[in-house]
């Protein structure tokens, strides 16, 4: 089963915390030499656009709407259970509890369809 | 998971924990204990008192080392009374000072954080050659992937009782022929890495020829293949043809959803809609690739077969793809690795890049050769070239003979519609 997890964070001020950085590109080292981390990447903070349709109507809204201090990440991996993509993504947010107080998050876990895609066991 | 599961999300949560931990916790086991067998029921030991343990208390905060502390306990416990039993035997009497010595000596070693090297060990001993292939198979399954035995039989299309045999008597003949532990040396890396490069793809093909609405289990063999591959190119960053084979099976996949239409049956490579290939296993396909051809200056047979993939895997439309280059290919593929099944796959190239003439006097060689008489792609290949040809009644009996000769239904029901449309 594949997981698209999208998160969105707001950072402290000041910098990054000494070992936050190791930390985390160890973690994504073992997750990718696990087989289960397909890809991953920061993203740019601050939303690029807005496109919303209602009433009928589709409004574009051009950004950048940035936001102060914002952080946003995403990760695709390659798993047997949801489980296993939420203990993933739980070492992820550990390491940002445990190393950079003040730091808050929210991580969302979405199941692609893919080929690896089948069915659970019953 | 009964009923009377107090905790059934929290139960699930640590079973996916251990699910990630088990390969290295098993590796580290077998370090210390150097016998498979055991090293597993020690992992199988701190697996449970984890999973009694942790749904109430949470999962600790390493929860790796956790497992490994506890496993490596009862190992400390097994070595001494492992000791005891055989100073017995030889009734050295020893004191018993010695033995804890011995035991302290391993368990200090366990500490050293050797993750790495150990499951490459454990790698090469479950891919070893002393076992037949269908054990390296079943071995690697059940310690590096962490599947029950009813997994593995359900892959495979075994009985439960047929693999869990073929499993215990792998143990045993690791442990009576004393196989080392041991990183395989540069003299002998070439065939142990080839043994486990083919007990890789083995399990990956297993999956691969299932057929839509087959077992779960078969398809997801090639999911566990990817994994170990991809768990394989972070051990051994350095070898290319780790990384060719990651490729071949990252861009095969990539071809899954499009490779059976919605009753199940096969499409062929030609008539698939390409745009429902797996982009992102055809970008990491192609990444490996990438590496490998960086690290030699040839390649070798996997490496080769990914970059025949890669042509197919480049090419937005059947007509846009390079049958030069995958002719070229096949040509010294057929060379490195010399196979009749590879002399077909290369004349089903020559009759896409120069023509099915060309193509027919190569088939036909083979024919000649008589190594393919079982095989349902001889025929079938030569009635699509005679179709191609306008030799249509030919074609007929050439495809009527591939639907006789397949073992696979889907299959053979796509031989005979190509029958019946030669008519």
């Amino acid at each position: 089963m594949r997981y698209l997890v999208i998160g969105k964070g707001v950072q402290p001020d000041g910098p990054p915390p000494a070992g936050l950085l190791d930390a985390i590109m160890k973690l994504g080292a073992d997750a990718t030499k696990a087989g289960a981390l397909l890809d991953t990447g920061g993203l740019a903070p601050g939303t690029a656009a807005r496109l919303q349709v209602s009433d009928g109507r589709l409004d574009v809204t051009d950004g950048p709407f940035t936001e102060a201090k914002e952080w946003i990440s995403y990760a695709i991996y390659q798993v047997r259970t949801k489980e296993e993509a939420v203990e993933w993504t739980s070492r992820f947010l550990q390491i940002h509890r445990d190393l950079w107080p003040g730091w808050e998050g929210e991580v969302e876990v979405l199941q692609m369809f893919g080929p690896g895609d089948h069915a659970p066991s019953a | 998971m009964t009923a009377a599961d107090p905790h059934p999300a929290a139960r699930r949560a640590v079973e996916a924990v251990c699910r990630i931990e088990s390969a290295r916790l098993i590796a580290g086991l077998v370090r210390i204990v150097r016998d498979v067998g055991t090293a597993e029921d020690l992992a199988q030991d701190a697996l449970v008192i984890a999973l009694e343990t942790w749904p109430r208390t949470g999962v600790p905060p390493n929860p790796g080392a956790w497992l490994m502390s506890t496993a490596r306990h009862r190992a400390v416990d097994e070595l001494r009374r492992r000791y005891r039993y055989r100073d017995k035997l030889a009734e050295l009497g020893r004191g018993l000072a010695a033995q804890q010595d011995t035991a302290g000596h391993a368990m200090d070693a366990a500490i050293d954080d050797h993750i790495g090297d150990d499951l490459l060990r454990l790698v090469f001993i479950t891919c070893h050659p002393v076992l037949t292939t269908p054990s390296r198979v079943a071995l690697t399954l059940r310690l590096l992937g962490g599947l029950t035995t009813t997994e593995i039989a359900r892959g495979f299309l075994a009985t439960e009782p047929a693999v869990a045999q073929r499993i215990a008597r792998a143990k045993q003949t690791l442990a009576t022929k004393r196989v080392a532990f041991e990183i395989p040396t540069p003299d002998q890396m070439g065939q142990r890495l080839a043994s486990v490069l083919e007990v890789i793809y083995l399990i990956f093909n297993e999956g691969y020829s299932a057929t839509a609405g087959a077992d779960w289990m078969r398809p997801a063999l090639c999911d566990e293949a990817l994994r170990l591959g991809r768990v394989l190119a972070g051990l051994m960053p350095d070898e290319p043809e780790v990384h060719g084979l990651l490729s071949l099976m990252e861009l095969q996949a990539s071809r899954l959803p499009a490779r059976t239409g919605p009753s199940g049956q096969p499409i062929l490579l030609t008539d698939q809609d390409r745009g429902r290939w797996d982009r992102l296993l055809i970008r990491r396909g192609l990444a490996a690739l990438a590496r490998a051809e960086a690290l030699a200056n040839t390649f070798g047979p996997y490496a080769l077969q990914a970059a025949i993939a890669a042509c197919h895997a480049r090419a937005a439309t059947p007509q846009q793809t390079d049958w030069g280059r995958i002719t070229a290919l096949y040509q010294v593929l057929a060379y490195v690795w010399p196979s009749p099944i590879v002399e077909l796959n290369r004349a089903v190239a020559v009759g896409m890049a120069v023509g099915p003439a060309e193509a027919l006097s190569l088939v036909d060689a083979l024919r000649a050769q008589g190594s393919l008489d079982t095989y349902p792609h001889l025929p079938a290949v030569r009635g699509d070239l005679l179709t191609k040809l306008g030799r249509h009644a030919e074609a007929r009996d050439e495809f009527t003979q591939a639907a006789k000769l397949t073992r696979n239904d889907s299959e053979r029901s796509l031989f005979l519609a190509q029958a019946q449309t030669s008519d």
